[in-house]
């Protein structure tokens, strides 16, 4: 059998599984479990898609059969994603799992022991445990590798003390996975272990952060005298920082997207024309912010072909590759424009904060043309994405700044 | 890169063995130099006909070998990285499209073959003044009893000193015509231009020039055949800017790793990294788009217009920045004669102007989307 065979026999085995299996009660109810700030329980229905999802593997589609998931190749996972979409159904697992199956899963997949992937794993495919990531501190932003956190060996336990911010989700989260510090001795980058710790204790206190956006899934963290346990150190100890920067290439990956809110319905350009109108060639009445537009959407369509050209190039290899910098930063460029372009086109409109006088739509322009400003900071920010691309692609020396 | 097929694979390899031992830019300066009229080396053209480039888009049945124009468009990558300078791209891309999409059967035969094996130089005759503007021509072609007379004149016509054949756009009516014309026709005064970038232009004017009713191409439709032909141009030529843009990209990242001040290498210092990092953020995205237009073109997708606006929109671009980034990274020596830095700066801007600048394409892009 041919591989496009084969592919459209998968395909076909998929619709006829989704249509028996997607409740039709949850048609159309993709936002209720999908969005960031909503966080509605999984009953009745939606539990039992999960289940289902879960029996399948599909939670974690790329990841082997024996941790949870369903052994597929990145074009079968594609196919996958395609066909629930085409189906009206959706997957809440990735979100479900917070961190869990975009970066957590796979770099446990990577460097963790047979019986941490073992423990770990099937639980995150599965969608039953959120996974949130200690990383950045008060003092520890781009340079992550001063970070203060520490975990002390107690015999039989780590002792863990120190703070985090921007843990996303840890408010909601049943487990974390932090850098702390394990050899205040060593320099900076060798002192450093990766830690995976339950967030149900008492040695641990979260506090969300309001957002120029208002609400974000953002918290403080807070250690004091948590515990981990010993069999729970991801890698080996002091070597914590390249098992982070792995992490963080896959987590580069997972925001190479450029689709920052799925518009409702009408494209930038049609948009435009509702609000600025046209003259009598059919072209907008803003000649500046057309010619604007056009090279946003060029950008846009550059970058689509971009992610397709890599992803063709990488045959199928799901490894994250040195590229994810340039697609995270082209991605950002690409959304923050139009998130300014869409506030632009709705000029007053489009800054409302509450009220009668605003559509949803509009509403929607202004929340996340304030919570888009994270992109070029948060994963990297844009200027340590070119950092890594003039070093590790490029070849060039290390900069002069110490670091 | 794309995923290359074998056969494309073999043909670009040709082409970077062959430019880089017999057509490197020392080349191009020779040429220069030598005060050529015509712009290439005799004998860099007939290297270029024998490996058999120039019928890369022409059909077998033509004494071509039909490969495409996303294999047409690595060669030119290739060539276009050290500026070489032949009637390749007007004669057996340009030309060869239109004979190709719009030729009648007759027109094929002669023409076609002739092209391939490198005899003729058939070059596409349309601007008329300084911009490229292909909806408002002025030339006017007039029906007369046994075929048609030309009067006009046509600026910056690529290859126009040596071209032995012209196609030439002109207005009929309503219409847009396309006319197959001998270069050496009576009536035909051609100027030769001196340009900043050492290539081979004329302006050609056009005096009560009778050519029989068979030199008309066929296929109707003037205005939209015209576009099919300029769109595939500018794919072909973005696809050689691309090259030339990452040739200036490599001299330029090899000169940030050697030259030292301060005590280091001036690329250690961030802000210079971070524009490296832009410019290979930038190439990499042009490349998506030129290589996104090549394939539509040999996929027949209705989605070309768009996609070629895109391309020589972003080679122009890209092209623009990276070749003044040349200039200005490599500092005073960017500025000499002796380096080759300035060659690429000329190429670039005359590249850029040609079948539509960024602007041209911007607008057209807007336009083609509906806004």
């Amino acid at each position: 059998m041919t591989d496009n065979a084969a592919l459209d026999s998968f395909r076909s085995e998929l619709k006829g599984w989704l249509n028996q299996n997607f409740p039709k009660s949850l048609t159309g109810k993709a936002m209720l479990y999908m969005g960031f700030d909503h966080n509605v329980p999984m009953e009745g229905d939606a539990l039992r898609w999960r289940q289902a999802l879960a029996e399948r593997g599909y939670g974690a589609p790329t990841w082997p059969k024996d941790y949870g998931g369903a052994g597929l190749t990145a074009t079968e996972a594609r196919v996958l994603g395609e066909e629930i979409a085409a189906a009206g159904a959706f997957n809440p697992i990735p979100l479900l799992t917070g961190m869990g199956t975009t970066m957590v899963g796979p770099t446990v997949l990577e460097y963790g022991t047979e019986e941490q992937k073992k423990k770990h794993l099937p639980p995150i495919a599965r969608g039953e445990v959120r996974w949130c990531l200690g990383l950045s501190e008060p003092n520890a932003g781009s340079d992550l590798a001063s970070l203060a956190t520490r975990a002390v060996d107690k015999g039989d336990y780590w002792e863990v003390n120190g703070q985090k911010i921007w843990t996303s989700g840890a408010d909601i989260s049943q487990w974390c996975g932090a850098l702390v510090r394990t050899d205040s001795n060593a320099a900076k980058r060798d002192g450093l272990s990766f830690l995976l710790f339950t967030m149900d204790q008492s040695g641990v206190t979260t506090k969300p952060i309001r957002l120029i956006a208002g609400a974000s899934p953002f918290c403080e963290t807070f250690f004091n005298d948590a515990r981990g346990d010993k069999t729970d150190l991801l890698g080996p100890m002091n070597e914590g920082w390249t098992v982070v920067k792995r992490l963080l290439q896959h987590e580069r990956q997972s925001q190479t997207g450029a689709s920052p809110i799925a518009s409702t319905g009408a494209t930038l350009s049609q948009l435009a024309k509702q609000y600025v109108g046209v003259n009598e060639r059919g072209e907008l009445n803003d000649p500046d912010l057309r010619l604007r537009l056009a090279s946003h959407l060029m950008d846009s369509r550059t970058h689509s072909f971009t992610l397709q050209r890599i992803a063709a190039e990488a045959r199928g290899n799901p490894k994250v590759t040195a590229a994810a910098s340039i697609l995270k930063n082209s991605a950002t460029n690409v959304a923050q424009t139009r998130a300014e372009l869409t506030l632009e086109i709705m000029g007053h409109q489009g800054l409302g904060w509450e009220g009668t006088t605003y559509s949803a739509e509009e509403i929607e322009a202004v929340r996340s043309w304030l919570s888009g400003k994270a992109m070029s900071i948060y994963g990297g920010s844009f200027e340590v994405q070119n950092n890594i691309i003039s070093k590790n692609i490029l070849g060039l020396p290390e900069t002069t700044q110490k670091g | 890169m794309a995923v290359l097929t074998e056969e494309q694979t073999i043909l670009r390899d040709q082409a970077i063995a062959w430019v880089n031992a017999d057509a490197p830019v020392q080349a191009f300066r020779k040429m220069r130099d030598s005060g050529s009229t015509t712009g290439f080396a005799p004998h860099t053209w007939k290297a270029i006909c024998e490996m058999g480039w120039t019928g890369i888009i022409i059909p077998e049945a033509h004494g071509g070998s039909d490969l495409g124009y996303m294999t047409f468009g690595l060669v030119l990558e290739e060539l276009g990285k050290q500026l070489v300078a032949s009637p390749l791209y007007a004669s057996g891309l340009v030309a060869a499209t239109a004979l190709r999409l719009a030729g009648t059967d007759a027109q094929k035969e002669s023409c076609l073959p002739a092209i391939a094996n490198g005899e003729a130089i058939v070059t596409l005759a349309i601007d008329e003044g300084p911009k490229h503007a292909p909806d408002t021509l002025a030339m006017y072609a007039e029906r007369t009893p046994n075929g048609w007379r030309l009067n006009g004149r046509k600026t910056f016509v690529p290859e126009g000193g040596s071209a032995t054949h012209l196609i030439v756009a002109a207005r009929s009516g309503k219409d847009v015509v396309l006319l197959l014309v001998d270069a050496k026709a009576a009536g035909v005064t051609r100027e030769i231009l001196k340009t900043a970038d050492s290539r081979g232009y004329a302006n050609i004017t056009f005096n009560n020039v009778d050519v029989a009713a068979t030199a008309l191409l066929s296929a109707g439709h003037g205005q939209a055949t015209l576009d099919a032909i300029l769109d595939r141009a500018r794919a072909g030529i973005a696809a050689e800017m691309l090259g030339t843009a990452s040739a200036a990209f490599d001299m330029t990242l090899e000169y940030l790793k050697t030259r030292k001040q301060f005590g280091q290498v001036i690329g250690s210092f961030q802000a210079l990294g971070h524009r490296a990092a832009e410019l290979y953020t930038e190439m990499e995205l042009t490349r998506s788009a030129v290589e996104a237009a090549l394939q539509a073109i040999d996929a027949g997708s209705k989605d070309v217009p768009l996609l070629c606006s895109l391309a020589k929109f972003k080679a122009g671009a890209y092209l623009h920045r990276m070749s003044n980034q040349l200039i200005q990274i490599h500092g005073g020596i960017g500025m000499t004669d002796e380096f080759n830095a300035g060659f690429y700066l000329k190429r670039a801007r005359a590249v850029e102007a040609l079948y539509g600048g960024q602007g041209f394409h911007r607008d057209r892009y807007a336009r083609l989307s509906g806004f």
